[in-house]
């Protein structure tokens, strides 16, 4: 692909042909505030928050403004600065302002690009406020929809069709008294919605928040327990628990997507039903033990059964290390093939 | 597994997830991929975006349907008549690839005689399927490549599994779809580490890297590896075991993370044998329906508190790590194991770490004797990868097939039915399924809450007009009895199955689909028919 170079505030900088005025600025480390834009989709341009002036004289949404060698773009020009503070004024004006006990606060996009624009308590007095006051839908197990909170940037609705093609959600409604819904506005938990969260992965505001909002200590990098993709994952830790699971963006299998189970599947790990010591039966009945009486009985049993007598399922599972010394341990110990799993199945 | 390792020299997964997208022609048959492999379907979603041509193959009508160009609704158990059929078009309107058939395939003469059987009117017949649709999906497939087959379950679990695979390896192989990008035959691996699991050899018949047991210059190998004395007798089977416990030649039997009571085909059986075992280890992270008839149960630590690799569908050996101690007194499974063999007093497992355990690995199996914890520490590495320089492979056969001769098996196939079809007493035929959003028993996602509360319990699927002539409403508690066992379940009437067909999945223990389901073994892999048999439902009387 062949580069190009563009000005953008005095700075020269190399951009690739094909991408946006947008693109480019964020590849060169450079801050363009922006909402409706994400980089697994395609460009909306419905925010207006990332208007820039191009040569001098044209008002562009930079989102949506494909690269020109030798374009000189301003980010800074005080009709820029006007429009764009308009826009984000209106927002925050209709937006709660409950920042301190969100869960996105610090993270949240529109506090950022209100921060950046410089938005005071007295710009927004001239503005009615209109906290829309529609009710939350708590429908779905592992994600809430807080209308208030929205935006309308339709990052949500282009992830669920874009890259998910599943297309539960959509627009319901224009103008003031729009809002994302599902088809025939049911509950989201009984439309075609999977439950991948992808959404709300991708959410700028807290309208689409997990309702588990713990947040762990540490992330480690492991690999999806439950199907043969082996999406990769991040466990997010805190204190003896898993309480998160993050899509890895640097695993190729998956680039970060989750499907339900990978992202939401973990409250297993720490639940009250694990066993937890060695169980054996005596009279009948399976009573807890150490692992040396467990071990003891084993031994006995097996040294009587080596051979023909034996057999051993191993699993689909577990690691290739337990698998490997599991066939191991068969062959060499009990001395039979008997060994198998249930991938046939 | 064993079909396409005859035909092709290799039985996993050709070419690579992220290749999928970028297939002109993709062939879906016997995969509920959305459900089954969400994040794959991914790419075959953006594959049909991208304007390629998708087929999906499925008596049901599945999800992928919604993104599909041809949906091709073949009566269960006939996909060897449906593939064949394509196979003859092709040939027939000279659409093969003659050159790939020339240079890269063996016994093309046989096989081409063996499609005489296959004219589409009888093909049509059987299938049920109309002729044009048939013809229209050959040419798709035979003239937009690069074509990528995809399959699972639907194809593997019948009595004829291993014709199926063959099936589809004939048709990849007659248009030259194998050894290029985006192309390939792409078995979808069910669970986590399926892949792994036979790699390393779980499996009766081949050690670690499929290297046969019964060859004498493999038994030397891993008698001096491992320092024991080794038998080149094959073992059991899967369901030989439970057929032996029955009988009472099996007396201890070592069950690691499975749950039979619930996944055997025709449950009840292995319910029986496993009482006759005098002992019964069972080794898992819950008290599973199987665990609780043990005599003794070893808590295993899950996934998420132990180290070691998982090797996914497309042959990628990737790393899991341990992110919280092991719950309670649980250990990791290789440690169970490596306490078990030296309370026996054998040598061989004075392991540290599943680090040194790859180390052994690598040096036993040449497809991973390049495969070091240090080399897949941040991205995983697809097997064959024989030494530290070797970048592993993402398309397999792209030089040469796996096969002594290196060349690829054309097979030829005939028709044979399902081993039970519906008649007067069973007039319905049940298929098997999975759901979203639950996994395998269900041992573990029963009990995430948010899981269960979005799908808490079995359903069978049935048409409406089937539930009109048995006079059955939606949600109504119905019996469902075939010839081997009988449960309850509640129905959902959906244009899902086509008459005549019903659907069931196996994550729930209150409805024991698999104590339905047939045990009738394919002859190659002895893979129960599970997807498949002849059921009655019933109305329940007070
Ligand atoms: S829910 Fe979030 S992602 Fe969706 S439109 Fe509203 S703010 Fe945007
Ligand atoms: S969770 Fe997934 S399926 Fe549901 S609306 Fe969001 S993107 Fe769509
Ligand atoms: S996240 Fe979903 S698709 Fe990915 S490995 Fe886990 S279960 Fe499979
Ligand atoms: S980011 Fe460009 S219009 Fe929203």
């Amino acid at each position: 692909m062949s580069e190009v170079t563009i000005t953008i505030d005095g700075l020269e900088i190399k951009a690739r042909e094909g991408t946006t005025v947008l693109q480019a600025a964020q590849e060169n480390g450079l801050y363009i505030p922006n909402l409706c834009n994400h980089p697994d989709l395609d460009p909306a341009g419905l925010c207006r928050v990332c208007v820039v002036k191009m040569d001098d004289w044209k008002i562009a949404i930079s989102c949506k403004l494909p690269v020109k060698d030798g374009m000189v773009i301003s980010t800074e020009d005080p009709e820029v600065q006007q429009i764009r503070k308009n826009t984000v004024e209106l927002l925050v004006a209709n937006h709660p302002m409950t920042c301190l006990t969100c869960e996105r606060d610090s993270t949240c996009e529109l506090q950022k690009v209100a921060h950046y624009v410089g938005i005071k308590p007295d710009d927004i007095k001239r503005y009615r406020r209109s906290v829309r006051s529609i009710p939350m839908d708590t429908s779905n197990p592992f994600f809430d929809m807080d209308h208030s909170k929205c935006i309308l940037c339709g990052i949500c609705v282009r992830t669920c069709d874009e890259l998910q093609n599943i297309n539960a959600i959509n627009y319901a409604q224009r103008g003031v008294a729009s809002l994302i819904s599902t088809l025939g506005n049911k509950p989201i938990a009984e439309s075609r919605c999977e439950s991948c969260g992808e959404c709300v992965v991708r959410c700028p505001v807290a309208a689409l928040s997990p309702k588990n909002t713990m947040e762990p200590m540490r992330q480690v990098k492991s690999i999806c327990t439950y199907c043969g993709v082996g999406c990769g994952v991040m466990l997010g830790v805190r204190g003896d628990q898993i309480v998160s699971v993050e899509g890895d963006y640097d695993n190729p299998v998956n680039q970060g997507s989750l499907c339900v189970k990978g992202r939401y599947g973990y409250k297993f790990i720490n639940h009250p039903e694990r066993l937890k010591t060695p169980l054996v039966r005596k009279n009948g009945e399976l009573v807890e033990a150490t692992w040396d009486e467990a071990l003891d009985q084993i031994e006995a049993k097996f040294s009587k059964h080596k051979g023909e007598k034996f057999a051993a399922l191993a699993s689909a599972r577990i690691t290739n290390e337990d698998n490997y010394l599991i066939q191991k341990f068969t062959r060499a110990v009990m001395g039979t093939n008997n060994i198998d799993h249930c991938a046939r199945l | 597994m064993a079909g396409l390792a005859t035909a092709l020299g290799s039985g996993a997964m050709t070419n690579s997830i992220h290749e999928i997208s970028g297939a002109k022609t993709i062939l879906a048959i016997g995969t509920n991929t959305t459900q089954a492999h969400p994040v794959l379907a991914l790419q075959v979603k953006k594959a049909a975006r991208n304007g390629a041509n998708l087929i999906v193959a499925n008596p049901k009508e599945i999800d992928l349907c919604r993104h599909a160009t041809i949906h091709i609704q073949q009566r269960p158990g006939t996909d060897v008549p449906l593939l064949m059929g394509m196979i003859r078009t092709i040939i027939d309107e000279g659409l093969a690839d003659q050159n790939f058939i020339k240079e890269r395939c063996e016994d093309f003469d046989q096989f081409k005689a063996s499609l005489q059987d296959f004219d589409l009117d009888h093909v049509s017949e059987i299938t049920t399927v109309p002729k044009e649709l048939i013809v229209e999906a050959a040419r798709l497939y035979a003239t937009s490549g690069p074509a990528a087959i995809l399959y699972c379950m639907g194809i593997t679990q019948h009595c004829h599994g291993t014709d199926n695979v063959w099936a589809i390896s004939n048709l990849a192989l007659i248009t030259g779809n194998l050894g290029k990008p985006s192309a390939g035959v792409n078995p979808l691996r069910g669970q986590n580490n399926v892949q792994g699991s036979c790699d390393m050899g779980a499996l009766p018949d081949v050690y670690p890297g499929y290297q046969k047991v019964h060859l004498p210059e493999n038994q030397q190998k891993f008698e001096k590896a491992w320092g024991a004395k080794l038998s080149t007798e094959p073992g059991l089977t899967h369901s030989e075991i439970f057929d032996d416990a029955y009988h009472g030649k099996i007396k201890s039997l070592y069950l690691i993370g499975e749950n039979p009571v619930l996944s055997e085909a025709n449950a009840n059986h292995a319910i029986e044998a496993m009482e006759k075992l005098e002992f019964l280890v069972v080794q898992d992270i819950f008290l599973t329906e199987t665990a609780a008839m043990a005599d003794v149960v070893l808590p295993a630590a899950s996934f998420a508190e132990k180290n070691g690799t998982f090797s996914n569908t497309e042959r990628r050996i990737q790393r899991i790590r341990q992110a919280i101690a092991p719950v309670g007194e649980t250990k990791p499974d290789w440690q169970i194991v490596c306490a078990i063999a030296k309370k026996m007093g054998a040598s061989g497992f004075e392991f540290s770490s599943p680090e040194e355990i790859m180390q052994e690995i690598a040096s036993v199996t040449p497809s991973y004797g390049g495969i070091s914890y240090d080399r897949i520490e941040s991205v995983g590495i697809q097997w064959p990868c024989p030494n530290q320089d070797h970048p592993g492979t993402p398309i397999l056969h792209t030089e040469k097939f796996g096969t002594p001769s290196g060349k690829a098996k054309l097979i030829p196939l005939s028709f044979r039915d399902a081993a039970e079809l519906p008649d007067d007493d069973y007039p319905l035929m049940l298929t098997t399924d999975r759901s979203l959003f639950h996994y395998h028993t269900g041992s573990m996602t029963r009990r995430v809450d948010g899981l269960e509360q979005l799908d808490s319990e079995e359903l069978l699927k049935i048409n409406p007009q089937d539930a009109r002539e048995l006079g059955l409403e939606d949600q109504e508690m119905v019996k469902i009895s075939s010839r081997r066992g009988e449960t309850t379940v509640k129905t959902k009437l959906t244009g899902i199955c086509p008459p005549g067909l019903v659907s069931m999945t196996f994550h729930f223990a209150e409805s024991p689909t698999n104590v339905l389901t047939n045990a009738a073994l394919d002859p190659v892999a002895k893979i129960p028919e599970t997807k498949v048999c002849a059921v009655r439902v019933e109305k329940i009387v007070a």
